[in-house]
């Protein structure tokens, strides 16, 4: 039979393909839809959050920090209980990361404070001594970009039906929903009200001058996404 | 007319010859930088927001797989293809006018690519983080590729197609498949009108896209890492050594059980993530299975050297290729083993994972294109090797780089990976994660120095190269007929 296939390229071709194919559908498709099932309590990104996803793609934070507990004590010890397959339902594309230079980030808003990060990422070692992470001061100076981040929004809505402005059940039995804006000029405005709060906790000087003037920093939008991560 | 030698069209080859050894400087330096800004942070701030590791380290693995390794392949192609299918490009206008179209939108995404991910327009998918615009001129110098493939199949002379034909073919097919699935995306620009037109959003959301993301990124490994360079090493090895392949029956059983075991090895990649416990011991088990074709294929090129070992004495090349092919058996060996489960959860996420990465790109995949290059360099501009003895320095300084390397990358892996699991009497974790960075601080270093000792040794192979092209001694017809120009020392 190889024989024969080495005269035929054609059918060569179409026989690696078989062989190829058969991995990936046995072990992608069983479990598709499945998995994609958010968990309770688990909400969508507001605008804000992610611009401030779109940051931490930006400067490929996922290169250090991975978004994965796995399931043993060093590791709910460390950062929290383990990772459930549901609570990256709205995780387009997956930050799971495959190397941890620095800690993992999964659940980094139920220990680290606006404060915190505002220190760490001026100057990582001011709170962290012998860091090695770079420091970031273009993110207080670089706007976040708020129309990408609704338009990705706006976009997931449509097509993959992710629930923005619908009650979503919550651990408690209670009921939150998350808004999302119908035009742009509306979710700048809420995105602001959002990066205000943040803001408020935060001292640097142009970050909070920018905010006055309805810019957004990165940095900001940064911080938000990393207290929304729990 | 028909005892008369095919002239070949060199062309194309030559040009991606040449972007092959520019993206390795460039590719090489840039990880020499990320290598040296993780022992020393303070590097990282030199050029603002575009000297950080995060950008750079996109940069450094894309210029490596996509520029420095997928060019060595593709000047191989033009190079074996010809000569095994014994036809020439010069017969057919339109595969010679595809082959340049493939050259040049190649070129393009280089470019773009480059560009692009300085300025951080990234989508985060691990080796493959380009953005849709980007996508679409990497499908066009594809498939202008695969209409490469298939013309010259088409109108080849000799009807039973090499083995590396089989591993070529493969790779064009498998990584069609892998990149289309593996980008699907929605531009968001087309849906709201708002916002970057460059972004886009995944079709996958959470586990779904790790799952896809890994699948593409394990067998991306495979079909540019490996499948290709084994097609190059199944046709120069033979040649330059002048022995046929050991056994036929070995590269046939390899070939079939590696395209077949390799797809369900991927969930290796996410050994005690959220995707489905089965998938993870699937992927585990496979793994080890997979030792057995790609040791296959190691042992096949290695006993193709039986009786005629002291060519290493005689060849720099063929001590090229023996020692990559004995870096991919290291490196499948470790692969397989860092699959085991419970290896797995030591060394995921640590720096023995990247260790592992360097050991098979820079031992295996770089010096099985070095090799090629040395071997094609006298066949395609006609003049012999500048110097041999300069290959000899370039080998040892390249070797011992590879060796630190991995090694310190494989202490620093382990030890960070025990520390962060440590625990004292009373069950409390032992460290905090600074502890385990300040640790692995020397290892850092001494990874560095490995790496500057690769792209120096690098440099001398640019050196010889660019000496052979311009002032190497020309060589006449019957020299390039049969014996390897590289034969006399």
């Amino acid at each position: 039979m190889f024989n024969w296939l080495e005269k035929h390229p054609l059918f060569l071709g179409i026989v690696i393909f078989l062989f190829v194919s058969f991995a990936w559908i046995v072990t992608i498709l069983p479990n598709f839809a499945e998995m994609a099932r958010p968990t309770v309590g688990t909400k969508p990104y507001t605008v804000l959050e992610l611009a401030g996803r779109g940051v931490y793609i930006k400067d490929s934070c996922n290169a250090c920090h991975s978004q994965m507990i796995r399931p043993f004590k060093s590791e709910t010890d460390r950062y929290g209980i383990y990772s459930l397959s549901g609570e990256y339902a709205y995780d387009r594309p997956s930050l799971w990361g495959s190397k941890r230079t620095g800690p993992d980030l999964l659940r980094v808003g139920n220990y680290r404070t606006t404060d915190w990060h505002e220190n760490h990422m001026l100057n990582p070692t001011s709170v962290v001594t012998g860091s090695i992470m770079p420091k970031y001061p273009h993110m207080f100076k670089n706007l976040a970009d708020i129309d990408t981040a609704w338009a990705e929004a706006e976009t997931v809505r449509k097509v993959f039906s992710v629930p923005y402005n619908e009650p979503l059940i919550q651990k408690d039995g209670t009921y939150q929903s998350v808004k999302l804006a119908s035009t742009i000029e509306e979710a700048k405005a809420d995105a602001l009200a959002e990066a205000k709060l943040v803001a408020s906790d935060m001292k640097t000087k142009s970050v909070i001058d920018a905010i006055e003037r309805g810019e957004i920093p990165e940095i900001v939008a940064l911080i938000a996404y990393m207290n929304s991560l729990k | 007319m028909g005892t008369r030698a095919l002239e070949y069209d060199y062309t194309v080859s030559k040009w991606f010859l040449i972007t092959t050894i520019i993206l390795g400087i460039v590719g090489l330096l840039i990880g020499v930088i990320i290598a040296l800004e993780m022992a020393y942070p303070e590097l990282n701030n030199l050029f603002g927001e575009y000297g950080t590791f995060g950008r750079l380290k996109v940069l450094h693995t894309n210029t490596i797989i996509y520029g420095f390794v997928l060019s060595g392949v593709f000047s191989s192609w033009y190079y074996i293809a010809q000569h095994v299918l014994k036809v020439s490009l010069h017969e057919s206008p339109f595969l010679q006018i595809m082959a340049k179209v493939h050259y040049f939108t190649y070129l393009l995404v280089i470019v773009l690519a480059l560009i692009s991910l300085l300025l951080g327009i990234s989508t985060s998918k691990e080796y493959s983080e380009f953005e849709w615009p980007i996508d679409i001129f990497v499908v066009i110098f594809w498939l202008s590729w695969g209409i490469g493939i298939s013309g010259l199949i088409g109108i080849r002379r000799e009807k039973s197609l090499y083995i590396s034909i089989w591993y070529f073919m493969a790779t064009f097919l498998v990584v069609t498949a892998l990149y289309l699935f593996n980008n699907m995306s929605i531009p968001t620009y087309f849906i709201t009108g708002t916002g970057a037109w460059y972004h886009s959003v995944s079709v996958y959301a959470g586990s779904n896209d790790a799952m896809i993301q890994w699948w593409f990124g394990n067998n991306m490994v495979e079909f540019i890492l490996t499948i290709p360079i084994i097609a190059m090493i199944y046709y120069f090895l033979p040649k330059e050594a002048g022995q046929a392949v050991y056994s036929y029956k070995l590269s046939l059983l390899s070939f079939w059980t590696l395209i077949f075991v390799y797809f369900l090895a991927g969930g290796h990649n996410l050994i005690y993530s959220t995707v489905p416990d089965w998938v993870q011991t699937v992927g585990s088990l496979f793994s080890i299975v997979l030792i057995l074709p790609s040791w296959g294929n190691a042992i096949n090129m290695l006993l193709t050297m039986k009786g005629e070992w002291q060519q290493l004495q005689t060849n720099q090349l063929i001590k090229f290729m023996v020692m990559a092919s004995t870096f991919y058996m290291f490196s499948t060996l470790e692969g397989s083993i860092q699959a085991i489960k419970s290896v797995n959860a030591l060394a995921h996420f640590t720096d023995w994972i990247p260790g592992h990465v360097h050991n098979g790109a820079l031992g295996w995949d770089g010096f099985m294109i070095i090799a090629a290059a040395f071997h094609m360099a006298p066949r395609i501009f006609k003049r012999e090797i500048y110097s041999k003895k300069l290959m000899n320095i370039q080998f040892w300084t390249q070797t011992v780089g590879i060796v630190l390397y991995f090694s310190s990358m494989w202490i620093a892996g382990i030890t960070q990976g025990m520390m962060w699991r440590a625990t004292d009497q009373y069950g409390n974790l032992a460290h905090s994660f600074i502890d385990t960075v300040i640790m692995i601080h020397p290892y850092f270093v001494i990874r560095s120095i490995g790496g500057v000792l690769y792209l120096v040794g690098f440099l001398f192979f640019t050196y010889n190269f660019y000496k052979t092209i311009t002032l190497g001694r020309r060589l006449e017809y019957y020299e390039l007929k049969n014996t390897s120009p590289m034969a006399t020392i």
